[in-house]
């Protein structure tokens, strides 16, 4: 282990946390834009530097400033220190959940070899799902702390909602792990460069999509229920709770409730994309026979491609469905995720068996 | 006059209309037929701008944002129209005693009548797909806080309220005014399509279907026309003879009711006004327990209440 | 390298973010405290009660369904791991435990623990 390995490991973890920041800032615009083309209107246009008004992208800037500037308020009866903390914790699992992502191929360089990705863990998945869950104890610290009615509803349904919905999320990555016996994410996209062949032609590649096409489903919709969005979004329903957890946080620790929640959807989008979606491979191109500088650029570029198109995805399901109600949420969870979730797992097996793919 | 705008600030033209015929039913007034042609016209399409916002807040309320400013665009277009004709968008002060203050401005009919084609298919190709046949939207209704007729008369709910519980009355067609006897349209009235008769659903069901209808009625107005003046002669201070008169109409929100009493000066001695939505808040306390308050949300919005309807 | 540095090396770089974040909103933010702002969210009206006030105990059933599910799930993980080389035998073994899996599944459903009034 000497100084320069370590300095590429820190190059990778600020590349990962600005793209994470970045991205999720962007998705604020994209959100806004995104509501806008839906729904007729223009979205924001109005902020500009100089007349420098880029699509309404500075708006982004703007929003940033405006939460820091904001007062830093506490209220009376609240827990200072968890109420503090909780925006913290809450925006934790979304910083460092993609840190097992792999959003590149490998390279060799002055006799290294780089792998893109900060972490190449064996427990890979098993990490992402440990890391995700801590974001339940953000949203319980927070309605707990602020001493108001309205958050403590908010948290106990949120908590509720996303333990429920975890159940499921688990379940449906087993069948990733089955199909592909590992846990190792860079393993994974590798496996997915692949094909199914029909008398040696390539058909399809490899892609957990098309292994599990009813574990997508059900992984995508667990994952936007642990998002907390619409249709999901009983946690913060304002026409029913006025903002859920949220409701005494002013300022940045508001804004990172918020950056949280976008920055999460880009992890889901990547989580999806790695694991049903070939992570940054191309079908029917061999990345690896690339020499380094294009194969890296092109693998990134598809992997982010992938992630965005995920991301606009989740935007259009945000604005196009109603609220769930509380009864028919713990019902989709229980009563129809969970069993078809379980039932998924003799089908992989199944369908692994008859690909031959089993040793007796 | 200009006060009845705020009677209900959604419908306002429906509201000059109920006081205009109210006053000229004290004068024995006849108004020009052109007049009531016009008065329906404007009517019915303040119907569709107020049921737009009503199918269009419910979603809203229950966390779709996109069906409404999909109809709040629609409802622009209505406003656009109002403001052709009268200057105004919101309290518009059409309506007189004794007619009409304007007749059709040109390119009126012709406007009118590309948004009324634009509109139905608006509602067939974007809004149902989009929100009346989403899944949870049924799902979040379908069920929710039923009404029989029984309790929906005997609370004295009127307009869509009442014809989603089932029951077919609607003033336009049980107790005709107006011109309403010479044109065909339809009563909408609740079917229980997606769970119990007289839910959620079907009070907002009752709504989009009674859009559709007044599309018809404002073609025929349109259609039919006649030529004339839209105002009859009325002297500069209206003086009723002392007396008392009680008109209701059909407004979006249910009968709207004018008991008015003269003394035989210009002002009005006693006028007492009748809402829908006060008849439906009165219901909330006995439908509201036993259902979560996210149905509550709903059940509110279902009603399309509007605040001086209930405190006036 | 252990590859566990750079996930740590990550944390600390998660958590000095989070800091410069909640230091800026300490430090650039006025401080205007009224005692009416301090008042807990009611929509405005005079807040009533107690905040931390009971609530229904179906989440708390939620929870404990959620223990007992949840770790059964975290037991299949090496399972599926390991799922190609165990082979038949291994299937098995796993269906069996899926049965018993389903049948809890099935035992709160019946019991009513998954209905929500």
């Amino acid at each position: 282990m000497d100084l320069i390995s370590i300095l590429i490991v820190v190059a990778k973890v600020a590349f990962v946390l600005i793209v994470v920041l970045h991205f999720g800032a962007l998705m604020t615009w994209a959100e806004r834009k995104q509501a806008a083309l839906i729904q007729d209107r223009i979205g924001p246009n109005r902020i500009n530097i100089l007349g420098v008004k880029a699509l309404g992208l500075i708006q982004i800037m703007a929003d940033g400033l405006k939460m820091i500037m904001k007062e830093d308020f506490i209220p009376a009866g609240a827990h200072r220190l968890y109420h503090t903390l909780a925006p913290a914790i809450a925006m934790f699992p979304a910083l460092v959940a993609l840190a097992v992502v792999p959003f590149g191929p490998s390279f060799d360089v002055a006799g290294r070899h780089i792998e893109l990705q900060v972490a190449n863990l064996d427990v890979g998945i098993l990490f992402v799902l440990a890391v995700s869950s801590l974001g339940v104890y953000g949203i319980a610290l927070a309605g707990w702390a602020s001493n108001n009615k309205y958050s403590l509803l908010g948290t106990v349904r949120a908590t509720a909602q996303m333990i429920s919905y975890e159940i499921p999320m688990g379940l449906a990555i087993i069948g990733i792990v089955m199909t592909y016996g590992t846990l190792e994410m860079n393993k994974i996209v590798e496996l997915q460069g692949e094909y199914f062949r029909l008398g040696g032609l390539p058909i399809l590649p490899k892609w957990g999509i098309f292994y599990q096409p009813l574990g997508f489903v059900l992984l995508f919709t667990a994952l936007i229920a642990e998002t907390k969005r619409t249709p999901f979004d009983l946690p913060e329903g304002e026409s029913e709770l006025v903002a859920g957890f949220n409701v005494e946080y002013s300022g940045m620790k508001w804004g990172m409730f918020f950056l949280g929640e976008f920055a999460s959807i880009v992890v889901v989008s990547a989580l999806v994309a790695t694991l049903y979606f070939g992570g940054w491979q191309i079908p029917y191109v061999n990345l690896m026979a690339l020499p380094a500088l294009p194969r890296v650029l092109l693998g990134v570029a598809t992997f982010f491609g992938k992630v965005i198109v995920l991301c606009w995805l989740q935007l259009l399901v945000r604005w196009t469905l109603p609220r769930f109600r509380y009864d028919q949420l713990m019902h989709l969870g229980w009563k129809r995720l969970m069993p078809l979730a379980i039932a998924n797992l003799p089908l992989t097996a199944a369908w692994i068996w008859m690909l031959g793919g089993m040793k007796s | 006059m200009p006060y009845t705008d705020r009677v209900d600030y959604v419908a306002a033209m429906n509201c000059n209309v109920g006081y205009a015929m109210t006053v000229e039913k004290l004068l024995g007034l006849e108004v020009p037929e052109r007049a009531e042609f016009l008065r329906v016209v404007v009517g019915e399409l303040n119907r569709i701008s107020s049921h737009l916002v009503a199918v269009g807040a419910m979603p809203m309320d229950l966390g779709a944002a996109t069906p409404f400013m999909h109809a709040l665009r629609e409802r622009e277009t209505i406003n656009d129209l109002f403001e052709m004709l009268c200057g105004a968008r919101l309290t518009y002060n059409y309506v007189r005693i004794g007619g009409v203050s304007f007749d059709l401005p040109p390119g009126f009919t012709e406007k009118t009548a590309a948004f009324l084609d634009h509109f139905e298919s608006m509602m067939r190709s974007e809004f149902d797909p989009l929100i009346s046949q989403n899944l949870i939207y049924r799902r979040r209704l379908a069920g929710v806080a039923p009404i029989s007729a029984a309790t929906a008369i005997a609370y004295g709910l009127s307009g869509p309220n009442l014809r989603a519980s089932g029951l077919d009355w609607d003033l336009r067609q049980d107790e005709p005014y107006s011109i309403y006897p010479k044109l065909e349209f339809d009563v909408v009235v609740g079917t229980g399509e997606v769970g119990v008769l007289g839910d959620c659903f079907d009070r907002y069901a009752v709504r989009v279907g009674e859009m559709l209808q007044s599309v018809r009625i404002v073609r025929q107005c349109l259609e039919r026309m006649p030529d004339g003046p839209v105002m009859a002669k009325v002297p500069r201070t209206i003086k009723p003879p002392t007396g008392e008169a009680f008109v209701r109409t059909e407004a979006p929100r249910g009968e709207l009711g004018y008991f008015l009493v003269a003394d035989g000066s210009d002002r009005a001695y006693r006028c007492k006004i009748r809402t829908g939505s006060f008849a439906s808040m009165s219901i909330l306390e006995a439908l509201s327990p036993g259902w979560m308050i996210a149905d509550l949300v709903a059940i509110i919005a279902a009603f399309d209440v509007v605040a001086p309807e209930i405190d006036r | 390298m252990n590859p566990y540095v750079p996930v740590l090396i990550s944390f600390a770089a998660a958590v000095l973010l989070i800091g410069v974040f909640l230091f800026f909103c300490h430090a650039f933010g006025p401080k205007a405290p009224s005692p009416i702002k301090s008042d807990p969210f009611e929509c405005g009206n005079p807040p009533s009660g107690p905040a931390h006030d009971r609530f229904a105990v179906r989440f708390y059933i939620v929870a404990m369904l959620f223990l007992l599910f949840d770790i059964e799930v975290v037991f299949l993980y090496p399972w599926a791991i390991l799922f190609r080389e165990l082979g038949g035998l291994g299937i098995m073994e796993m269906g069996f435990f899926l049965t018993l899996l389903v049948g809890g599944l099935a035992y709160v459903w019946w019991r009513g623990a998954l209905e929500w009034e």
